[in-house]
């Protein structure tokens, strides 16, 4: 029993004050659905890391995947349908696919936590929000009824939400949409994770609040060093506070680079594609870009390139060979560190 | 409403008197003060006619059942035959029985175990439909199928044939059937939770889809929390509803068992069992049913309105 107890405990100790790794490591995840209409490959092989105080956006259109991948590290996937027959999540190095669930639901909220798109439907519309926010501190920490509502409000504060002292017994329908993402994001913040995922924060809210929300999502990531993943398919926002963009097609990352070089030099024709479809002041009365097509059905995925029916660049051997994710360099085969692009023909495309 | 204001105001009044100049915000908080969907609900029913009338009606009937002897001063065990059938007058409002029996005195003494028993009916097949439809709801799979499996063979069983064997097993030591309410009241229970186990299974299920929910899941809910603290309060207005209606319907169960010859019998006093007694002399005169049977269509009457306008003060959609 003691040998037992001694063998579980000690690495884990150790694990996690001298873990050096990244913060969150996915590695190969695959996700499907089993539907009627068969299985759709929602995630096919997602690779990506997250460190401590880093902003990773995940960037793509719906249906990408994107957010099946962030459900799938919350372990709040609905399986059934849902599956995962590869892959692994390592937070902090340990496996979360594997760990036993009531282990994975001490992480969840306390080390990692979730900032959902729609904020009204995702507050409980028969509590109070100072009952809610409290509900993390008695909940985790086993906080008393009153401790945990002054904690509430020392949260609200902190996401600047006006008159808080005097707001905390409000319910969720009596805020505005800004107040409710705020409030969202007090929730995921309340225990201070390691690591937040934030899946279209500002999608709900309009342009001038979508600003705010994202400021101070920023500088609290800053304050707490919290590494971000930030999920969204709007370039604008990702272009201020994210460190690296991974981009996603069909369930696949098509690409990956630091924020600004991939506006800059995209090494992909998908993210070429989304890039010249924002509207812009300067091509005023010409016709918008858009890529042609649909993106696929997840049942049907094309063979090759999932890109190829609808990429202008696409040649035969798009068809058939699936373009692993190549180390991106310059012309003269200097390192561009960080750079990845899932293309046959990433040199024509990044080059020219 | 006003007072309402007030006592939520009073506790921080002291800091506000201190830094009065600098509460301009004060009226705005007033104007929105918070309200729960309850809070909302209640004053919506308070305007309601409906809603007035089946409570004034059901408080009246509750207090006649707590304390009989405030609206009827004869005693209700106490038949004279020499007063058998007499007419309603002055001194017997309701008239005598064929035993005769005082029937507005055994009307009111009535209430009580009529009232009793579908209060107590009613509010343990909802605990019993509430629990079951929220786990095989929120669990769904296995669980769910066979939990609603049990409920299908439940409400496979006819009513009455189930109610009879039950109360038949109801014996003392000497295998004579007891007539006390703990019979009704266990086959009322045991046969009444289907339907609203039913509804609570499928707004379990659907509130469960909800994003709050997954949200407070992903937050790290326990299941316990997730089910009780989350699911359960947005998903039991259709329940109080139904449980409100069907109350009407257990009372009226009652009188049917009891008029059958099953359920209560003297010396116990119901509706069921006056109704049951009235009927052999029924051809030469109609008071000794008239007044119980009004009794019960009253009450059930007011329970089916009562539920009808919480129905709709608690349905969001009827807004």
């Amino acid at each position: 029993m003691t040998t037992m107890e001694k063998t579980a405990n000690v690495p884990a100790p150790r694990s996690d004050e001298d873990y050096q790794g990244p913060l969150l490591e996915v590695r190969d995840l695959h996700v499907e659905f089993h539907t009627r209409e068969g299985v759709a490959k929602a995630v096919n092989g997602v690779n990506y890391t997250v460190d401590a105080g880093e902003t990773l956006a995940v960037l793509g259109e719906s249906g990408s995947g994107k957010s099946v991948t962030a459900q799938a590290i919350m372990g709040i996937l609905d399986m059934p349908p849902g599956r995962i027959p590869q892959g692994e999540i390592l937070f902090r190095g340990q496996d979360m696919l594997t760990m036993p669930e009531n282990e994975r639901r001490k992480i969840r909220g306390r080390k990692v936590a979730m900032i959902f798109q729609d904020a009204l439907s995702s507050l409980n519309p028969v509590l109070t929000v100072g009952y809610q926010l409290g509900e993390m501190f008695r909940a985790h920490l086993g906080m008393s009824k009153k401790d945990a509502k002054l904690k509430a409000i020392e949260l609200m504060d902190r996401v600047r939400i006006p008159a808080a002292k005097e707001r905390v017994n409000d319910y969720p329908h009596q805020f505005s949409g800004g107040m409710r993402q705020r409030i969202m994001i007090a929730m995921a913040l309340a225990l201070e994770p390691d690591l937040i995922i934030a899946d279209e924060p500002t999608t709900a809210l309009d342009v001038t609040v979508q600003a705010q929300v994202m400021d101070l999502l920023a500088e609290l990531q800053r304050e707490y060093n919290m590494g971000l993943i930030l999920i969204t398919h709007d370039l604008g926002v990702v272009a201020d506070v994210a460190d690296k963009i991974a981009v996603m097609y069909a369930g696949r990352i098509v690409e990956t680079a630091p924020v600004h070089e991939l506006y800059s030099r995209p090494s992909h024709p998908y993210t070429r594609g989304l890039l010249d479809s924002i509207p812009r002041l300067d091509q005023k009365g010409q016709e918008l870009y858009a890529i042609k097509g649909l993106p696929p059905n997840l049942t049907r995925i094309p063979a090759g390139c999932a890109f190829n029916p609808r990429c202008p660049k696409a040649q035969d051997i798009c068809a058939t060979d699936i373009p692993l994710l190549h180390p991106v360099t310059e012309r003269d085969g200097t390192d561009l560190p960080g750079r990845g692009s899932a293309c046959h023909f990433w040199k024509e495309t990044i080059h020219g | 409403m006003r007072d309402a204001t007030k006592t939520s105001v009073a506790p921080g009044s002291a800091d506000e008197a201190t830094a009065e100049p600098a509460a301009p915000a004060a009226p705005v908080r007033d104007a929105a003060k918070p309200r729960s969907l309850l809070q909302d609900a209640v004053r919506d029913l308070v305007r309601k006619p409906l809603f007035l009338v089946s409570s004034g009606i059901i408080l009246v009937l509750v207090v006649m059942a707590a304390f009989p002897t405030l609206f009827a001063s004869a005693d209700p065990q106490l038949c004279e035959l020499g007063r058998s059938l007499q007419k309603p007058s002055a001194d017997a409002w309701f008239g005598y029985d064929a035993r005769g029996c005082d029937v507005y005195a055994r009307t009111i003494h009535g209430a009580r175990t009529s009232i009793t028993v579908g209060v107590l009916a009613t509010l343990g097949s909802a605990v019993i439909a509430l629990l079951l439809g929220l786990i095989s709801g929120f669990y769904g799979r296995w669980i769910d199928a066979v939990i609603s499996r049990g409920i299908d063979i439940v409400m496979g069983i006819p009513f009455l044939v189930g109610a009879i064997v039950i109360l038949n097993s109801f014996r003392d030591e000497d295998g004579f059937r007891i007539g006390g309410i703990w019979g009704v009241l266990t086959a009322l229970t045991v046969l009444g939770w289907m339907s609203m186990a039913r509804i609570m299974r499928s707004t379990a299920m659907q509130t469960k889809q909800s994003d709050y929910v997954t949200a407070a899941r992903s937050l790290g809910a326990s299941t316990g929390r997730l089910m009780f603290r989350h699911v359960l309060p947005n998903a039991l207005t259709p329940l109080i509803v139904l449980a409100t209606i069907s109350l009407g319907v257990i009372i009226s169960a009652e009188a049917t068992l009891s008029f059958l010859g099953v359920g209560i019998q003297e010396p116990t006093i119901s509706w069921g069992v006056m109704i049951n007694q009235s009927l052999g002399r029924i051809r030469e005169s109609l008071h000794p049913l008239l007044f119980p049977a009004g009794f019960v269509s009253i009450t059930v009457l007011a329970f089916i309105m009562l539920g009808d306008a919480v129905r709709d003060a608690l349905d969001p959609k009827l807004r």
